[in-house]
């Protein structure tokens, strides 16, 4: 090199090491979401931002990941309760005489059997057999009107998916229209009686009137708790937070973040899609046989049914730390032997246990209840056991 | 984030390090316990390990994040803070006191004059804001 260019790269080199400023990791956010997407908010956006909270980017939505801290909201929910924003999720609406059809269709689990008013978790599937989406379906009117609710990050890709393989039903795509706010927690329902809902079993759905406004209600939920989700439209959001905040106050119920979310799910062992669902898991190994109907047609079925004949190499499994150390996402299992038996698709710390708790995909001879096995957390191997689902 | 004692020197990596002599005691800052949130694991060097400046002698967790403990100076552990690997809610409410993590018998006192000053670490946060 001459000297002139040596001494260009070296002021190059120097300015990059200036400004690639080590503080950039830190801290090193390890919720995957993708950097490229532009930042959609919530009507609720600013409320977040009026209490302090954290923010990060999810699926192209700026959303709350803690307000006063994930393990302070985590057992709050626990122990009285939280609201939390998940207006991110799509909405999609069947309707007419071929809606029923349609959903049977698309979807693994028997629809038919839910009366108006009636909800359930179900899987999109697609003719390869590979699963497309995780989805609560809500019965409006059985037979004539179904809403289906799925995934953020999956909203275009289960429409297309929907709309292709429609069999004469009419759609409707307002996830732009629908805010949703979820209320959670064993004091739950003495808040959502301000607003004229009532407590009922899981998976029921009433509509109420706020302001005018009808107000869809399920009582669903991704925490294990009690309580449910709204959905209502944008314009009343806000408004509608706002009146539950106020009121959720002396029941100690606060508004929540995705922190706690994740922690809250993975307590209970709910699979998050993209972590333990994805298109080249089969339901069967990831402990999810009692979505899948046998007895109906639908457009995966006969994928499906031939992948269960083989048996899989690996399955879902449960596992909580024994040594002190955080399980996380990606991290690999190992046998005693030191042979690579796996992998984890969602690791945490439980606040409920005060022990980290992972998800993961084991080799068959590993997936006992009681096995030890190792996980690698940056060099070193940490004890793990596989336990009995769910953890808490 | 305005607890920036004077006594203090800082680094980048949001480290506080308190010298008396050639025994300087390390913790994070009041930024870095926030930036982190709540503290879930902790790991630190044993008593009589070597740190070596600028390279990684331990790893502080949260729920949502983790980070590599920096070495502002190098030398050897002479006491790590037992009481707060028993309670990590220390190091968020009292990191800057309390909340110290390890306290090290340094080669150089030369080397604390490349760190930062609360001044000039002051003018790091306050970019942030």
């Amino acid at each position: 090199m001459q000297k002139k260019d040596l001494n260009w790269y070296i002021s190059v080199l120097l300015i990059y090491i200036k400004y690639s400023k080590k503080d950039i990791r830190w801290p090193v956010n390890v919720i995957n979401h993708k950097n490229n997407m532009i930042e959609q908010k919530t009507a609720l956006y600013q409320s977040h931002l009026d209490h302090n909270a954290k923010f990060l980017n999810f699926a192209g939505w700026l959303l709350p990941v803690e307000f006063k801290g994930i393990k302070t909201e985590h057992l709050q929910v626990r122990k009285t309760g939280g609201l939390f924003d998940v207006s991110y999720m799509g909405e999609f609406f069947v309707k007419g005489e071929n809606a029923l059809k349609t959903i049977e269709h698309l979807c693994s689990k028997t629809v038919a059997t839910l009366k108006t008013n009636e909800a359930q978790y179900n899987l999109l599937v697609n003719q390869q057999g590979g699963v497309v989406d995780d989805i609560i379906v809500y019965c409006l009117e059985k037979n004539q009107n179904y809403l289906l609710c799925v995934n953020a990050a999956n909203i275009q890709k289960d429409w297309q998916f929907i709309t292709a393989n429609n069999l004469g039903a009419k759609l409707s795509e307002e996830s732009k229209l629908w805010s949703q706010i979820a209320i959670q927690g064993p004091n739950a329902f003495k808040l959502l009686l301000y607003f004229g809902i009532k407590q009922t079993s899981a998976f029921k759905i009433q509509t109420v009137t706020y302001k005018t406004e009808p107000l869809l209600f399920a009582s669903t939920g991704y925490t294990g708790e009690i309580g449910g989700e709204i959905f209502v439209k944008n314009n009343c959001a806000m408004d509608l937070w706002k009146s539950l905040l106020n009121k959720g106050k002396d029941l100690g119920i606060t508004a929540v973040g995705l922190g706690a979310r994740d922690t809250l799910r993975l307590e209970k062992a709910y699979p998050l899609y993209g972590h333990e669902l994805k298109e080249d898991i089969n339901p069967y190994q990831a402990r999810l046989s009692w979505v899948v109907s046998e007895d109906k047609n639908f457009l995966g079925k006969t994928a499906l049914l031939e992948q269960k004949l083989k048996t899989f190499d690996k399955y879902l499994v449960g596992i909580i730390l024994q040594d002190k150390g955080i399980a996380r996402s990606s991290y690999l299992l190992f046998s005693k032997e030191g042979q690579e038996i796996g992998q984890l698709t969602s690791g945490t710390y439980s606040p409920s246990l005060d022990k980290s708790i992972a998800l993961g995909f084991v080799d068959k001879a590993y997936k006992q209840i009681n096995q030890e096995l190792f996980v690698q957390i940056r060099d070193k191997k940490f004890l793990a056991k596989v336990v009995k689902l769910p953890f808490v | 984030m305005k607890y920036v004692p004077e006594e203090n020197y800082y680094t980048v990596d949001h480290e506080w390090a308190y010298a008396d002599e050639n025994l300087v005691t390390i913790g994070i800052t009041e930024y870095a316990q926030n930036a982190l949130g709540e503290v879930v694991y902790l790991d630190l060097p044993d008593v009589g390990q070597r740190v070596i400046k600028e390279e990684s002698f331990g790893v502080v967790e949260s729920v949502k994040s983790m980070s590599d403990l920096i070495a502002p100076v190098s030398g050897i552990v002479i006491e790590v803070n037992d009481t707060l690997l028993n309670n990590l809610d220390s190091l968020n409410d009292d990191p800057m006191n309390g909340g110290w993590l390890v306290k090290v018998e340094i080669d150089n006192e030369k080397e604390l004059l490349h760190l930062l000053k609360a001044a000039d670490y002051k003018k790091i946060i306050d970019k942030k804001k």
